[in-house]
């Protein structure tokens, strides 16, 4: 995702002798990252609304094995009520809410109230249709699953994870200040927003290889003919209705990532960040060097400025220990 | 900064309902519904590559048994020709076995027991979502292909029931030979220590290890071998099928 200012192409130029702030664009993502990202999202928001679709052919989660009446853990219910109106009830445990409207009972194409677990403007197809949104969610969930085995051989094969995602010494060191940054939603501006912080580093590997791999491999448990080969897996989460809930649980652990990430682009500057993912290019501000400044601080004096990995240091950066591409 | 958050939302809101309407209008057209299809070649391709035909569906104890089987779909087949065998507690009912066979039969439950008698507790996974477990006493298919010599152009075993699911379309459903001869295919006339009940299938009805319930049928009356299923119902290989459902039911 963070490909890193392997090109710079500078938009504002600096006086010279002048040390005052400017900014630049820098080439951060690159073209296959861009494109696999967007196919993430197209992929990720059609397998949601689908597989919602599919949780309502029987909105109810249990764990272990079966599906007994009575042992759900998660049910998005509907009864009556004595004047004969349809009630959404939802129960997580022995707690119960009235949901009537959104989740249990909602509105149908005709606008009377329906049974059904999730609302209509929340399913592929929007109306009660399991066939289909079983074709919705297994044609993306290749388009998923290629898309994410693309883009994990990329960013080795680039480096990607291994410098910008896979935390230092140094990341660790800094989690408590990074935390304290989040909460005050303080975001870098200069070269250090190029790179990824603790916090992200940490989210972005969890994302990919705890919620992705973890969705998929649930996913392939409630399959049958899978099972005949992964029921050491099936057993070891607890059985197949273990799997079919922890492939629910992912599936919103996903959305709130995703709600996580929108704020953070919409805080650290939305306009940019979209330009990053759509272009490439990223405005970061920086303050050129003095010529004074020790050589020390750029050691690659002989790569041409235009190639030279973004070195920007300040106070609280000193330079990084890998030179980071992607 | 509010007008752009409300700005932001209401775009949101509305990217997203022009998203699902979209969808909506690939679903109901013929080629997108097809697109969307393919990938179910690929999931028999490749699941059939991960998990070759020979691999065996988990069998649990008796432990894990369900307290209720839950019945599915069809839970009383109001047809004449069934209501007439269940008046007369299913003793006179004969298995029909035809089409691309050498030699056709007609079996009755205990001409199936004498063929071959297992029991089986394994797990039966719904389209819906839901599982349940069971413990099922029947005979295995690859018994009843043997009994009657399947012919070499013969590619898929159809199941036809008694129970009509609109008028005039009875359910049925088909498997390919290798599927049909998997050792935990059973034609199943028990369920935990009973005779078969009605709303689970009685008197027969199949049991597949390793897909969905619907292709499960109940109420079977006669089996038939085909080399194609293209002139049975719609042509899709099962009642669901004709409404849409994959064929291939591993996942």
């Amino acid at each position: 995702m963070n490909a890193q200012s392997a090109v710079e192409t500078t938009t504002a130029s600096v006086k010279p002798g002048s040390s005052k702030a400017s900014s630049r664009l820098v080439y951060r993502h690159t073209l296959p990252i861009r494109i696999m990202h967007w196919i993430n999202v197209i992929a990720l928001t059609l397998m949601l609304f689908s597989g919602l679709q599919i949780f309502n052919a029987h909105p109810n989660l249990y764990w272990g094995n079966r599906s007994d009446q009575g042992k759900e853990w998660l049910s998005l219910g509907a009864q009556e009520d004595a004047a004969g109106n349809l009630v959404g009830i939802t129960r997580i445990g022995q707690h119960q809410v009235t949901t009537t409207g959104v989740l249990g009972v909602s509105k149908g194409s005709d606008g009377t109230p329906v049974a059904r677990g999730f609302p209509s403007w929340l399913t592929v197809p929007s109306a009660g249709w399991l066939a289909m949104g079983r074709r919705w969610h297994f044609f993306f969930a290749w388009v998923f699953v290629l898309n994410g085995l693309c883009y994990i051989g990329y960013s080795l094969a680039r480096k990607h994870l291994q410098r910008d995602m896979w935390p230092t010494r140094a990341d660790w060191r800094g989690i408590g200040r990074s935390i304290l940054d989040h909460v005050r939603f303080k975001h870098p501006h200069g070269a250090e927003a190029l790179r990824y912080n603790i916090l992200q580093r940490l989210a972005y590997l969890c994302v990919i290889f705890v919620f992705g791999i973890g969705i998929v491999l649930m996913g392939v448990a409630m399959s049958p003919r899978m099972d005949a080969v992964l029921s050491p897996l099936v057993e070891a989460v607890g059985g197949r209705q273990s799997a079919r809930s922890i492939h629910f649980i992912i599936a919103w652990a996903f959305v709130a990532f995703v709600v996580i990430h929108l704020f953070e682009v919409l805080v650290s500057g939305v306009f940019n960040q979209l330009r990053g993912m759509v272009t490439g290019y990223y405005k970061v501000d920086s303050v050129k060097p003095e010529p004074a400044m020790p050589v020390a601080a750029v050691p690659e004096t002989v790569v041409p400025a235009e190639l030279a990995p973004d070195r920007t240091v300040t106070a609280q950066t000193p330079i990084v220990e890998d030179p980071r591409h992607e | 900064m509010s007008d752009r958050r409300s700005f932001l939302r209401m775009a949101g809101m509305g990217a997203v309902g022009v998203l699902l309407a979209g969808c909506d209008r690939i679903s109901q057209s013929g080629l997108g519904a097809r697109v969307l299809g393919s990938a179910e070649g690929l999931n028999r391709r490749v699941q059939a590559l991960l998990s070759p035909s020979s691999a065996m569906a988990k069998e649990y104890s008796e432990a894990d048994i369900s307290p209720v089987f839950h019945p599915n779909g069809t839970t009383m087949p109001d047809t004449p020709a069934y209501q007439a065998l269940m008046a007369n507690q299913f003793r006179d009912y004969q298995l029909q076995v035809d089409g691309l066979v050498n030699r056709p039969a007609k079996l009755s439950i205990d001409d199936l027991k004498k063929l071959d008698d297992r029991t089986q507790i394994t797990r039966h996974d719904c389209v819906e979502g839901w599982s349940a477990i069971g413990k099922w006493r029947g005979t295995q298919l690859s018994a009843v292909l043997d009994h009657v010599g399947v012919s070499e152009q013969a590619k898929f075993v159809v199941f036809h029931c008694f129970d009509e699911m609109d008028v005039d379309t009875p359910y049925y459903e088909s498997v390919d030979i290798l599927e049909a001869r998997h050792p935990q295919t059973l034609l199943a006339f028990a369920l935990n220590d009973q005779p078969l009940p009605i709303p689970n299938g009685a008197p027969l009805r199949l049991r597949l290890g390793r897909q969905l319930g619907y292709k499960q049928a109940k109420y079977i009356s006669r089996i038939e071998l085909v080399s194609s299923f293209k002139d049975i119902g719609d042509g899709n290989g099962g009642y669901w099928e004709d409404q849409g459902y994959e064929w291939y039911a591993g996942i």
